[in-house]
């Protein structure tokens, strides 16, 4: 059949190529098969394009438009009048108070900031010794920061004037990456337990040796339970700790009268502050604010929440109706009632349940209410972590001999816990965003400020631009945490099929 | 007993705000600055300014019993309340004095057991209406849409003065007066009621204040002044008296800027003397220096100074003294005797 | 025998508290409880001694005394001579109505918005999805401030209805938009109403009928009851002929400007409204992604499955991947639920009176009676949160997959 090859009507040469139809490739198939797929789809992208123009036909001019320049809303009115613009946001106000805005009423680190901008008036005041070394009372104090503020740049004072803030805030992401990142070395984590520590010790300030003794002391309450669980028992052992525990951190003999001895901490703090007195300035809690307010009620409730909601979820499993019963009616008590009522419970009545005389700041109080709430949000996603685990490894750990807190800590948690990472991130994202209910309450939080920035006559009756500066913080700051708990669901989900 | 272990562990976290015991002025000397409960921001009584230094009319008194106690000013932390949380909180010990438009009443001088040690600002409850509305008294307001502060007495004298009258309303009920002021610029309600020295501030910083007109009722009476915790006289005793020598100060004539003349030597009148302290011993009668009234009076000046610098007619908030001038020009404010 | 009855008896030593795991649980509780009790009774000796020093006791007295201030939004009627209890009441009954109608918008717009972000239109799924972002990411206090102040500031004031005037009545002249709210006629209930209504409740038991009568006919022989169609004639007819036939009981009023304000009819505040959307808004987000993925659950071989029975489009859907989806995403819808009244309680931000404004606000703050006031406000979320997740339970028991 070699001969068909020669019949004149069949081609022997390849045709070129030829370009498709119109319609079929390129943007055009992409749009008929994206946009203009039928009737229907084509209404709704009309109505979707409608609906797009219209927000940023109604939006834009007014962001872009934006002054950025100006001392008060009334110069800002001025220059849009001056220009001819219908309508022009005023961005000044975020120019303006942009760092209170971050950070509150934090102090800034003002001989950092004199010396490396402000040298020679500092030289012309009579020098760091005498301007904040006891020379200049407060009000001279305030009068040279304020002068010097108005001559530093912003960008300035950002980075160097609240260089504490923010070395908190980077070492945060080391602490918490071997955490999220399973691919990095363990050791880390080592930081990442010391890490509270040096947050508390930057941010707060004071002496440094209280957060050194204070995780030595735990450290040693740890080790002295170690230690003697091996000679008497693991009983023995949690005695051992608890009583390490007392007498540095507590006064047991105070029940007899006996004070001055212990705790321990105190006057081991004492006599290391009487040698090397080292520390930063102290910061009163009442200064802090802003979104770095935000960021550390969320992320210190977060933190401690987790070994609590872990407690709880467990307590939840457990085959001791009355540690089920307890565990169940705090869960379901927290949940059951609005954050915002705990916030007041935290702010007007927490110090009836303390004992009488004692007070302590409202700071301390919010995060205290803030980990019991989130720890009652974790332990229900602690709870479908534990629950999605296979019977078959309870069964395991069960058959190898392991006791129930040996089973707990080496075959169910870590896996259990390794499936509820996503979950307790959005508990997180949860938390972060229901900070800003503690202007409720009081706190300086970002919309806290905004009331505080409308109360100068500068810039009563602005709102907008506020609300779009707080609301854009937040949803960056979410928005990239949900991304990373969505991209760890998806990993996660590839190991476990 | 659980109280000294308790204590002893709160200690040791190191964030205990210490605890309230009854002698205040103890606390603050120890402490060395003065908790002042404060508002979160009021126009021309409480306000940061963007490098975070806070000013105003009760800012000014806070920064005055600073100087009483401690001899600076500026040793002032100021704790942001609300006015839900505000008497809680210096209950509580978390606040040494509330400096914060709080109005002195019967129930809370009694049953919520506070003191109000002095008046800083006799005011009233007014209203704010549109001028192209054409009403010229509450009177006529029947059936008016009415923006109110919640947390205040003034959703209860409100609700008092319509009853009375016979006329009705609708409560719209906002959290700050940041936002009543949007409601009521946006038509929202027909009438805007708070303190007349709100009503004023607010005012101040609409784009055509001259739209507007406060309606000449007051329906009620709004003394305002620092209140402490009900039992500890001397720390009231302070609170009044620094208040007490800003008012005399300004009716003997002491000024920020002659103070520190006046007070070199003694004068020809004894009650400038005794309020400087040149002559008797009354700073030790209350626990402090015998120069703590010429520290009072150099921070910012005397009571008529303070007024005229934040809230005064040649601010933006641009109130009159009214009542709030000195008795001896028909006002209220009164000094007490210093002897 | 003899080698049973030489199994040594065991005798009880007190050691066996702590290491026999039959005993030990007992001994924890007994530690547990303890403690339990001690903690508690500090509690409230510590209440009980800082209420004493501050010279308080704990009464509920005051709920019985006059309440002194308005509140404009009423379900029931109250003046502010009645008490704190009826204050209270009215701030409940608040929460509850924008809850539950918050709840219904919420699940509408989730879905819309869930089924739209699956869209094969491009442009949709991401102007759906950005939409959902937007929401979810951003603080609903900042939501809830954001559309007041749109709704405060969008909507014309009442003044400019008036003559010459740039905003005018919709719907014929029945319905203002105005920034103070949106006023809708009211119905007027006059004598005989009562048998319409009583008409339309026996039309919509009906209509149940129907259905059930329904099934049982297609069950049994295969043949369909048109039931839409039915259904909207059992609920249409017999009503209007009732309504004529008593002689048109019910008229609407309508509101009409009067000195300040529009007067009559209903009116739907701003506050309610800014709340309403904006929780809605925020939880339709949530609920939008709880849709989506409840969709994308149920796996595509079911519908090919489907597709190979012969079944049709919209059977598919309604036999097969609906009731599927649905048990996936009934119970985090629930849960959503539960957020949306918990979260109602941010109505303080625009000064809506619900039971945060009235019990745990006016109140507490005129009586100083923050303990009692905070408690009973405590005590009703909890209810409310305990009968919606009993709610959720017992569908989730109801549809838990039969594994026989």
């Amino acid at each position: 059949m070699t001969s068909t090859s020669k019949v004149a009507y069949v081609r022997t040469d390849m045709l070129p190529e030829q370009a498709p139809p119109p319609g079929v490739a390129g943007p055009v198939k992409w749009l008929r098969e994206n946009l203009f797929s039928g009737w229907f789809n084509s209404l709704m992208t009309i109505l979707a394009i409608y609906v797009v123009w219209s927000v940023l036909s109604g939006t834009l001019p007014w962001v872009f438009n934006g002054i950025w320049d100006a001392g008060s809303l009334n110069e800002c009115r001025e220059i849009r009048d001056a220009r001819g613009l219908e309508s022009a946001a005023c961005w000044a106000v975020i120019n303006e108070r942009w760092l209170q805005m971050l950070f509150g009423f934090y102090p800034t680190d003002n001989p950092v900031l004199a010396r490396l901008f402000y040298a020679e008036e500092l030289a012309a005041a009579g020098g760091a010794e005498v301007v904040f070394g006891g020379g200049f009372n407060a009000t001279q104090q305030v009068e040279f920061i304020s002068a010097m503020k108005d001559d530093v740049s912003n960008a300035a004072i950002f980075f160097f004037g609240y260089w504490r803030p923010l070395a908190a805030l980077g070492l945060l992401v080391v602490a918490v990456a071997p955490v999220l990142y399973s691919n990095l070395p363990r050791s880390l984590l080592i930081f990442s337990l010391a890490y509270p520590f040096i947050a508390f010790f930057l941010l707060w300030g004071g002496s440094v040796w209280l957060p050194v003794l204070v995780a030595l002391g735990l450290l040693a309450t740890v080790m002295a339970g170690r230690y003697a669980s091996a000679f008497v028992g693991s009983l023995g052992g949690l005695i051992v700790s608890l009583v390490v525990f007392a007498i540095i951190f507590m006064n047991p003999l105070g029940a007899i009268g006996v004070d001055g001895l212990f705790p321990l901490l105190p006057q081991l703090r004492g006599a290391l502050d009487g040698v090397m007195p080292w520390g930063l300035p102290y910061t009163a809690s009442e200064n802090f604010g802003g979104f770095m307010l935000a960021i550390i009620i969320g992320t210190s409730g977060i933190v401690l929440s987790l070994p609590l909601g872990i407690a709880l979820a467990l307590g939840r499993q457990s085959s001791m109706p009355l540690i089920k019963w307890v565990c169940v009616s705090f869960i379901e008590v927290i949940r059951g009632v609005p954050l915002i009522v705990w916030l007041f419970t935290a702010s007007t009545l927490l110090n009836y349940f303390l004992p009488p005389g004692t007070t302590f700041d409202l700071l301390l109080r919010v995060i205290i209410m803030v980990t019991l709430f989130a720890s009652a949000y974790l332990a229900e996603v602690v709870r479908g972590g534990l629950a999605a685990l296979p019977k078959g490894q309870y069964e395991a750990a069960d058959s190898l001999g392991l006791d129930y807190w040996k089973s707990m800590r080496l075959i169910i948690l870590p896996q259990a816990l390794k499936i509820s990472i996503p979950g307790i991130v959005n508990t997180f994202i949860g938390l972060f965003k229901d900070t800003t209910l503690v202007v409720f309450i009081g706190l300086r939080d970002p919309l806290g400020l905004t009331n505080a920035i409308r109360a100068t006559s500068e810039w009563n009756g602005i709102y907008w631009e506020l609300y779009i500066f707080v609301g854009g913080l937040f949803f960056m700051f979410c928005f990239f945490m949900s991304r990373y708990s969505m991209y760890l669901e998806r990993r996660l989900r590839t190991d476990h099929r | 007993m659980t109280k000294t272990v308790f204590i002893g562990a709160l200690a040791v976290a190191g964030l205990t705000a210490g605890i309230a015991s009854a002698a205040t002025l103890d606390d603050v000397k120890a402490r060395g600055s003065l908790k002042c409960g404060s508002n979160e921001g009021l126009a021309g009584f409480a306000a940061p300014d963007a490098n975070g230094n806070w000013e105003g009319f009760d800012v000014s008194l806070c920064r005055a019993i600073a100087a009483a106690v401690l001899g600076d000013g500026q040793a002032v932390e100021f704790v942001p309340l609300t006015s839900q949380t505000r008497f809680t909180a210096l209950a509580a010990g978390e606040v040494d004095v509330l400096v914060r438009n709080s109005t002195w009443t019967f129930t809370r001088d009694t049953d919520l057991a506070l003191d109000f040690p002095a008046i800083n600002y006799y005011d009233g409850q007014g209203f704010m209406v549109p001028r192209a509305l054409g009403v010229s008294s509450a009177a006529e307001l029947d059936g008016a849409t009415v923006c109110i502060q919640t947390g205040t007495t003034t959703e209860l004298n409100l609700a008092d003065y319509f009853r009375a009258n016979g006329i009705s309303y609708e409560p719209v009920p906002v959290a700050t007066n940041a936002e009543g002021q949007q409601q009521y610029l946006a038509g929202a309600c027909d009438v805007y009621t708070t303190d007349i020295s709100g009503l004023a501030a607010t005012r101040a910083t609409f784009e055509a204040p001259g739209d507007h007109v406060i309606l000449p009722e007051v329906v009620s009476k709004e003394p305002l002044g620092p209140a402490v915790r009900h039992g500890d006289n001397a720390w009231g005793d302070i609170v009044r008296w620094t208040t007490h020598a800003l008012v005399a100060a300004e009716e003997y004539g002491v000024t920020k800027a002659n103070v520190a003349e006046l007070a070199a030597a003694p004068t020809d009148n004894p009650e400038v003397n005794r309020l400087l302290g040149t002559e008797g011993e009354l700073g030790a009668m209350i626990g402090l220096d015998a120069d703590w009234a010429v520290k009072v009076l150099s921070v910012a000046g005397n009571y008529g100074e303070i007024f005229e610098a934040n809230i005064g007619e040649s601010t933006a908030v641009g109130l009159a003294r009214g009542l709030n001038a000195q008795w001896t020009d028909g006002g209220l404010m009164y000094g007490g005797p210093f002897r | 025998m003899a080698d049973i009855s030489d199994h040594p008896r065991e005798t009880f030593r007190i050691s066996m508290l702590l290491y026999d795991a039959r005993y030990r649980s007992l001994t924890i509780q007994v530690v547990a409880a303890m403690l339990i009790m001690l903690f508690l009774a500090q509690l409230v000796d510590n209440t009980v001694t800082n209420l004493a020093v501050l010279g308080k006791d704990i009464s509920f007295s005051f709920l019985w005394s006059t309440a002194g201030y308005d509140i404009n939004q009423q379900i029931i009627p109250f003046t502010s001579q009645d008490t704190h209890a009826r204050a209270a009441l009215v701030g409940i009954l608040n929460t509850l109505l924008v809850a539950v109608l918050g709840c219904i918008l919420a699940t509408v717009i989730g879905v819309f918005a869930g089924v739209l972000r699956l869209s094969k239109n491009w442009l949709v799924a991401r102007v759906m999805t950005f939409y959902v972002e937007c929401m979810r990411n951003t603080p609903l206090l900042i939501w809830i401030l954001i559309v007041f102040a749109v709704m405060t500031e969008a909507t014309p004031q009442p003044r400019d209805f008036r003559e010459g005037g740039t905003a005018a009545m919709v719907f014929a002249d029945s319905v203002a938009v105005t920034n103070r709210g949106v006023f809708i006629p009211r119905p007027i209930w006059a004598d005989g109403s009562g048998i319409v209504v009583a008409f339309l409740i026996l039309s919509i038991i009906g209509i149940f009928v129907l259905r059930y009568v329904a099934r049982k006919r297609q069950e049994d022989t295969g043949q369909q009851l048109p039931v839409l169609r039915l259904s909207l004639a059992m609920l249409i007819v017999p009503v209007t002929l009732a309504f004529f036939a008593v002689g048109r009981p019910i008229t609407l009023e309508y509101p009409e400007l009067g000195g300040f304000n529009f007067e009559g009819g209903l009116q739907v505040r701003n506050s309610f409204i800014a709340l309403w959307l904006a929780l809605s808004l925020y939880t339709s987000a949530f609920i939008a992604e709880i849709v989506r993925s409840g969709i994308l659950a149920v796996s595509k071989g079911q519908t090919e499955a489907a597709f190979a029975l012969g079944m049709q489009p919209n059977r598919t859907m309604q036999l097969i991947i609906l009731p599927q989806a649905l048990r996936v995403i009934i119970p985090p819808l629930i849960s959503q639920f539960l957020n949306l009244t918990k979260n109602s309680s941010l109505a303080l931000a625009v000064g809506y009176m619900d039971a945060r404004s009235t019990l745990g606000g006016i109140t507490v703050n005129q009586t100083g009676r923050e303990l009692e006031g905070i408690l009973l406000l405590g005590i009703f979320y909890l209810i409310t949160s305990l009968i919606i997740s009993s709610a959720m339970n017992f569908y989730n028991s109801g549809v838990k997959l039969k594994e026989r």
